[in-house]
């Protein structure tokens, strides 16, 4: 048998070598000469009323123009994100108060009635309960709106032709084409994004596709940037042009992220991962009228509540930890105030401060819930005082946040600004990690893919830091 | 005349194909083959790349790819009666 | 392979169909449930011509689906259940061709080959024919149990294209179901002729290429033949040929290891789909 085998291999080996070269493009030949033949006979095209062809070629021509491409670009996101915040406002206070007010309220009333020891109704109930109603006031709404429109997008065509304007950008960087899809893919998760860029075939590309995929900013960091810019940029404006406002810093951002991925992919590909952009096709479907209450739906149930799963499920336990850091004692003080304490210069010389670090360091498994760390480490650690002045703090809408944030935390203009950048700028989740592992198999490289961007956040947030404390 | 010089709205007929090896078989398995019918449909913002009509698709091919394919313009009658 | 044993009528249980499109009475999608099933369907076709659409309609499952080339990287599987029998349905890659090199066509093209499904429906854009059609004609090569899934038909009454899918069927040698997926159009239809190919019901006379070039006929003819004798029944002997010409690593490696030859004992199945899933 195996001497057949290699008789038969060598008669291949033969044959090849006498039927001359392009074998591969003979046998397409044929094959799309058999394909056009049967097309021909089974299509015949009625020329007597025109058709859709035309409007398609209408959107294209103004969507990738090259005075209006990259405007409308720009404008797409900054419509999605103002109706994203303008829209989220009403209900995220709603929420907040029912959660937050009434449910919390509640919860404690009962507890008392059963005699639950204060430990317990803390941990139970300031920890875990409020952490996962913060993550439900804060994402669920953003998200709602967030999701649905962006996924039309999607469904109309509209990402391809976004990848097909930015490709020249792409390939100036030695990056692969479909980077620039990988990218969008990202927008939704990170770790989605790394497992998509199997679709590029060139290894050097790949793995500057999955390095720099953290740019995208992703589920879990939207709504920090939306809040954060709500709070601390839009409100800097006339409430007129408040909403306005805060949905072009959102844009700024992402835009920053588009920016530092192209100078990620140009850097690794003129060091480290050297090499030529290689040659791409993109095919540039039809656009496609979204079936819009199906879109609603599915992105709803899909992508709201998966995404809104896993961060109560993330919720839940952090908010355990910041309880209990927040009240196991020790020389006099909590744990969670000595950590503060001890991270706070670092913080500050970034133009942060120590609660966020903080924050970041126990919301490595989920970005999801930064914003809840963060306002639950400011209300604990200024409690003390509280208990003493006899204040109760409801934390019910914007407003109030920003007024803890401000009075209690000692933020500024300057903590707001670079906590948007920091969300953009820092280690991937740990699921993003884990994915990156297991697309590389190397530790190397997810050390690089998990440091980097970190890295670039702290040098910018310094950098941010340092020029305002010069100018002011 | 090679794809890359074939103005917006103009169709032509390609002649061949210089790629090699992988990048050979993509353009191929595009249906991009001597005596396919191509017309150039946008350009993008920057210039590259450049999206093409190809078997009734629209491909974006960047200018290095673009480069490899020969093709011979297609005229109308009029066009080629005003050329001389 | 056990058969499936159905205790409940699968009509009365569509009653707790989720989804309003349910318009088969006789459709059971059974999600991500497949502890066995009585065939296996793969779904093979250009990016972007609906294949995951077609998948989601048929399993309740929600691949994700955009309107952009490359969304599915894997292959996904779902399964359901039709008049008593259960199928495995798997959403292979979107190709442009089996021929090539790249890492996902070889996902799809190795697993129409060695995962041996018992009906390979091949979605094609109408809008695009020749291209789909392209993917068809590699597949009929591979494969007899091929339905043509003509989707997006109603893009192209838009475009103003008619196509005759009687002729089309004709010159094809399978049957060819026009559908529109996203709207539920011709689904019915479309799971009526899979279940039947599946039965062996629906014979086939698939299309063979001609690839026009006497030298290579030649060379085609004489392998295969030799390819016959090696492994009597291979239903692919002229494609593996032309695979062995082109030095394909992973047909030599086949052909080497004898995983070819064992295409051929009906039990070798379970192994092989283990073999594919590497």
């Amino acid at each position: 048998m195996a001497a057949n085998v290699e008789q038969l291999l060598e008669t291949a080996a033969r044959l090849r070598r006498e039927t001359g070269d392009d074998l591969h493009g003979r046998i397409t030949e044929a094959i799309y000469t058999d394909a056009g033949e049967i097309a021909d006979r089974a299509v015949s095209r009625d020329e007597t009323t025109p058709g859709g062809i035309h409007l398609d070629q209408f959107f294209d021509r103004v969507l990738t123009s090259r005075l209006w491409g990259f405007p409308l670009m720009v404008l797409m996101l900054m419509v999605v994100f103002w109706l994203t915040i303008a829209g989220a406002n009403v209900p995220s206070a709603m929420l907040a108060q029912l959660l937050q007010g009434t449910v919390y309220d509640a919860l404690h009333n009962a507890a008392q009635a059963v005699g639950a020891p204060w430990w317990l109704s803390g941990f139970l109930i300031d920890g875990v309960y409020l952490a996962t109603a913060w993550v439900i006031s804060v994402m669920l709404p953003p998200m709602a709106i967030f999701f649905p429109l962006f996924t039309l997008l999607e469904d109309l065509g509209y990402l391809p032709r976004v990848a097909f304007n930015l490709d020249r950008l792409f390939k100036r960087s030695g990056a692969h084409g479909k980077q620039s899809l990988t990218m969008m893919m990202g927008y939704g998760c990170n770790a989605a994004g790394v497992v998509s860029t199997r679709i590029i075939d060139s290894p050097r590309e790949r793995l500057i596709a999955i390095i720099t995929n953290n740019f995208s900013i992703c589920n879990g960091r939207w709504p920090t940037l939306i809040l954060i810019g709500t709070i601390f940029i839009g409100a800097t404006a006339p409430p007129m042009l408040a909403s306005f406002i805060a949905a072009s810093s959102v844009v700024a951002v992402a835009i920053l992220g588009i920016i530092f991925t192209l100078l990620v992919s140009a850097f690794l590909s003129r060091t480290w991962l050297k090499g030529e952009a290689s040659s791409f096709s993109l095919e540039l479907p039809p656009y496609r009228p979204p079936r819009i209450w199906q879109t609603i739906y599915t992105s709803i149930i899909d992508r709201t509540l998966i995404v809104l799963k896993r961060a109560v499920i993330m919720a839940a336990p952090a908010g355990a930890v910041v309880w209990l850091i927040s009240n196991v004692y020790v020389g006099g003080d909590s744990v969670a105030n000595h950590l503060i304490q001890w991270l706070d210069p670092v913080g500050l010389a970034l133009g942060l401060n120590g609660v966020i670090l903080l924050a970041y360091v126990v919301a490595i498994p989920a970005n999801e819930i930064v914003v809840p760390t963060i306002l639950m480490l400011t209300l604990n650690a200024a409690k003390s005082s509280l208990a003493q002045t006899g204040v109760m703090i409801e934390l019910e809408d914007d407003a109030q946040i920003y007024q803890v944030l401000t009075q209690m935390g000692g933020w500024t203009f300057l903590t707001g600004m670079n906590l948007m950048l920091f969300s953009l700028l820092h280690n991937p989740c740990s699921t993003t990690i884990m994915t990156i592992w297991q697309e590389t198999r190397s530790v190397k490289w997810t050390t690089v893919a998990s440091l980097l961007p970190i890295g670039i956040g702290v040098v910018v947030c310094l950098l941010t830091a340092t020029v305002a404390r010069l100018l002011f | 005349m090679t794809l890359n010089q074939l103005g917006v709205g103009r169709k032509a007929t390609v002649k061949k194909v210089y790629s090699e090896s992988a990048e050979r078989r993509r353009m191929l398995d595009l249906g991009i083959l001597p005596g396919t019918v191509v017309e150039t449909v946008m350009s993008s913002p920057l210039g590259d790349p450049v999206a093409y009509r190809i078997r009734s698709a629209v491909v974006a091919l960047r200018r290095e790819q673009a480069e490899l394919i020969e093709v011979q313009e297609n005229f109308t009658a009029d066009e080629m009666e005003s050329r001389g | 392979m056990s058969v499936y044993v159905e205790t409940a009528t699968a009509a009365k249980e569509c009653g707790a169909c989720p989804s309003t499109s349910c318009n088969t009475a006789h459709l059971t999608r059974l999600g991500i449930k497949m502890d066995d099933w009585d065939y296996v369907v793969a779904l093979a076709g250009n990016p972007n011509t609906g294949k995951s659409t077609l998948f989601n309609a048929w399993t309740g499952l929600r691949q994700h689906v955009g309107n952009w080339n490359g969304k599915t990287v894997t292959r996904a599987e779902g399964a359901l259940r039709y008049n008593d029998r259960k199928f495995k349905l798997v959403d292979l890659p979107g190709t442009y061709s089996l021929l090539s090199m790249s890492v996902h066509e070889e996902v799809a093209r190795d697993f129409v080959l060695f995962g041996r499904p018992d009906v390979t429906v091949v979605v094609v854009d109408a809008n695009r024919l020749e291209r789909g059609l392209h993917l068809v004609l590699q597949t009929l090569e591979i494969t007899d149990r091929v339905v043509v899934c003509l989707n997006l038909i109603d893009e192209a009454r838009r475009n103003n294209l008619k196509i005759d899918e009687r002729a089309l069927a004709r010159d094809l040698g399978v049957p060819v179901v026009p559908t529109a997926v996203r709207h539920g159009e011709g689904l019915p239809e479309l799971l009526r002729v899979v279940d039947e190919m599946a039965q062996g019901r629906y014979p086939t006379r698939p299309h063979r290429l001609n690839y026009r070039d006497a030298a290579l006929e030649a060379a085609v003819a004489q392998l295969a033949g030799q390819l016959e004798g090696m492994f009597p029944g291979l239903p692919n002997a002229r494609w593996v040929a032309l695979r062995l010409l082109e030095n394909d690593e992973s047909i030599i490696r086949a052909v080497r290891e004898g995983t070819l030859g064992d295409l051929q004992r009906p039990d070798a199945f379970p192994e092989l789909m283990q073999l594919e899933a590497r």
